[in-house]
């Protein structure tokens, strides 16, 4: 069995595993109590909270916990003061679905955002401006510094928002106004993530019905997951610097080994994309049914997002790459995370030559 | 032992098939078609395959421990049955849009497929029976239980799909089916049929053509055998055989025995008027490969009478006269219990 594909999920840290279960249980109480298992449950929760708040260079008060990224983006996007909304053309469907109208700013064929594209976009009626730390299809990283710098410039009355779920760790983040991470991304577990919301920045909330996280998303909070989300995001700032490099060699190692079936889609540099993410078209095949026998080999990985019904839709970033729809449909995503070995690697392109093999009859 | 494909519709039938190929010993593999997309994208909610029924399908293959996995076939779906079901409709025929996805989609795309990943066979939770003759051929038989036989939908099968296929519900009655469903736990034991053809919404065929092609459907005159104009129609289409819906006010019931859609004409008569005895076929083929010997008996709707005839140059007479056979159906051939194959009805005369 290979696991390659950590960008839609990846296995939990033991630690993070533990911890939760331990504080699950010894700190079920309420947070929102007068009581003092209330208060210890409250206490452990804003540990949790500094935790990650380090983790993220940001202040506590910062930090909002949400149900996972697409709450966060949603948030963020429903919730800024009226006004347009920018987008890129590769942002994650939480974003795009999250603001139906907003305007679309095209990338290039290796998925980066067209600055020139961006500056056209702004103007005096723009509201909120959400660009992607990286993106998790291709792995592009984009040019979010001089995006932010771009807004403060000609747009600044306008927010900026940035989905960092798959950069976290990887690619220093911005000083945006709005940032979105998750949980299970980086090894915690799922159902929780945060938005990051700047002092000053004021957001209608979401979900209502409660003035938990400072009024700014009710619900009762989830200290076991918010514990276990905070030694996954403490790890992740401290391991993944070292991890970049021995994952993009992986990564590297995967394509050439394929390079004579398959081409890698992406930004060429290393250090325009993301160690973790090795994005293949595979001519003459259709992911489909790559995905079937890679299945049947034992090897996971990925491709486009799920419909409903479970039937693979092409993702939207290939077309704005100005990618065919046959060549979407060609291609697919290995994707690498914390437990990831040589041996899964070597494991993923044998079965894919094999796979074309049988399809190619 | 076989690396077996099962199209699982989310309904009991492929549900037990699959159950059977299981129990058989088989490596099976679940696959369910999506076959249409919803105006955002993705699959319908309303009408049959539905997202909804994927996820029946997907739970059935999770109690049976099968792989499964979903394949969009939207495009081929759209291009060999619906559109073709569109125009069928406009020029005045009634489509059966059933046969034409078992000729293009499944037992054509979908068979392709599957043998491209390696599967030995493909089966469908179809009611019908195959079985080998003395002759070496396959043959198809019509299910045990005689209401759902479905052998109609299927005879534009040959010996190239009926080698790589299996209808291991045919040999059960429905009864039995639901029996067996019901004994393995699977969610869709007590799952009603869908009725309608499965890519139509509450509007059925009427709001299907108004959004596919609603700017083609033109009023026209309603008229009798003698060519007299007796009413107007709206545009709204039409089936041989059909009473209600005509516009007439006669005094008696009139049927539609004739839709001539060039001229938007519709033209009424009595009902002794339906009846006909020769059939022009067209995408004629045969189970064997070879045409029938000697008398047949031939069926013109999914469920419907048969009637004795004899079948020679894409053309069937028959014995005892057929009601309102329609053209856009099928006129499929049995002897006895066998299905020998069958074509598209082009023209039914008298």
């Amino acid at each position: 069995m290979a696991y390659l594909d950590h960008a839609a999920a990846t296995p939990i840290l033991p630690e993070a595993l533990e911890e939760m279960a331990r504080v699950a249980s010894s700190h079920f109480a309420n947070p929102s109590g007068v009581h003092r298992g209330a208060r210890a449950a409250r206490a452990r929760l804003e540990e949790a909270r500094e935790e990650i708040a380090l983790s993220l260079g940001v202040g506590p008060h910062d930090v909002v916990f949400t149900s996972g990224g697409t709450e966060s983006d949603n948030m963020a996007l429903a919730g800024a003061p009226a006004g347009r909304r920018v987008v890129s053309a590769v942002e994650h469907k939480a974003v795009l679905q999250g603001a139906p109208s907003a305007t679309v700013v095209p990338v290039d064929n290796s998925g980066v955002l067209d600055l020139d594209g961006l500056r056209a976009a702004l103007g005096a009626d723009v509201a909120v401006v959400s660009v992607m730390t990286a993106n998790n299809e291709v792995g592009a990283l984009q040019p979010v510094a001089e995006a932010l710098e771009m807004v403060r410039r000609h747009a600044p009355g306008a927010l900026f928002h940035t989905d960092a779920v798959q950069a976290f760790g990887y690619v220093e983040l911005p000083p945006a106004d709005l940032v979105t991470i998750t949980s299970h991304k980086l090894g915690g577990p799922r159902g929780i993530g945060a938005l990051v919301v700047r002092p000053g920045v004021a957001l209608e909330p979401l979900v209502r019905g409660g003035s938990q996280e400072e009024g700014r998303r009710a619900g009762t909070e989830d200290v076991a997951a918010a514990a276990g989300f905070a030694v996954a995001a403490t790890r992740a700032r401290r391991e993944r610097p070292a991890e970049a490099l021995r994952l993009d060699a992986l990564a590297g190692r995967l394509a050439a080994s394929v390079s004579d079936i398959a081409r890698r889609n992406g930004p060429v540099e290393p250090a325009s994309r993301l160690p973790t993410i090795c994005h293949l078209t595979v001519d003459g095949c259709r992911s489909e049914d790559l995905l079937v026998l890679l299945d049947r080999f034992g090897v996971s990985a990925s491709a486009g997002s799920a419909c409903a019904s479970g039937a693979v839709e092409p993702s939207h970033v290939l077309g704005a790459m100005s990618m065919s729809e046959q060549e979407a449909r060609a291609s697919l995503r290995f994707s690498l995370g914390w437990t990831s070995t040589e041996a899964d690697v070597d494991a993923a392109a044998c079965a894919l030559r094999r796979s074309v093999e049988v399809l190619h009859g | 032992m076989a690396e077996v494909m099962v199209a699982m519709s989310g309904g009991v039938d492929s549900s037990v098939a699959a159950a059977l190929m299981v129990e058989a010993g088989h490596s099976v593999t679940g696959v369910t078609l999506k076959l249409r997309t919803g105006p955002s994208g993705e699959a319908p909610t309303q009408g049959c395959c539905t997202a909804s029924d994927a996820l029946d399908a997907r739970r059935v293959a999770d109690a049976l421990r099968i792989p499964y996995y979903v394949f969009d076939v939207t495009e081929g779906f759209d291009r060999s049955v619906v559109q073709p079901f569109v125009e069928s409709y406009l020029n005045g025929h009634t489509p059966n849009p059933c046969v034409e996805c078992n000729r293009h989609v499944k037992f054509s795309l979908l068979l392709g497929r599957s043998q491209a990943l390696g599967m030995d066979l493909l089966v469908t939770g179809h009611h019908a029976r195959l079985r080998v003759g003395p002759d070496g051929r396959r043959h198809l038989l019509r299910a045990v239980d005689g209401p759902k036989d479905q052998s109609y939908v299927l005879h534009m099968l040959g010996q190239r799909e009926l080698w790589r296929s299996a209808f291991p519900v045919g040999e059960l009655t429905k009864a039995r089916v639901r029996e067996t469903a019901v004994e393995l736990g699977l969610r869709t034991a007590a799952k009603p049929e869908s009725q309608d053809a499965c890519f139509l919404g509450p509007g059925g065929v009427a709001a299907l053509l108004k959004r596919e092609a609603g700017a083609r459907l033109r009023p026209g005159a309603v008229v009798d055998q003698a060519g007299r104009v007796v009413g107007r129609h709206d545009g709204s289409v039409f089936t041989i055989g059909q009473r209600r819906g005509v516009g007439v006010a006669a005094g008696r019931r009139v049927y539609v025995t004739e839709i001539r859609a060039a001229e938007a004409i519709v033209v009424v008569g009595d009902e002794d008027r339906l009846w006909r005895r020769r059939l022009r076929l067209g995408d004629v083929s045969w189970v064997s490969g070879r045409p029938p010997r000697g008398r047949v008996d031939v069926q013109v709707r999914a469920h419907g009478a048969t009637a004795p005839g004899l079948f020679e140059n894409d053309e069937v007479r028959l014995e005892e006269p057929l009601r309102a056979p329609a053209p856009g159906q099928s006129a499929v051939f049995y002897q006895g219990e066998e299905m020998l194959g069958g074509g598209v009805i082009a023209q039914a005369l008298s």
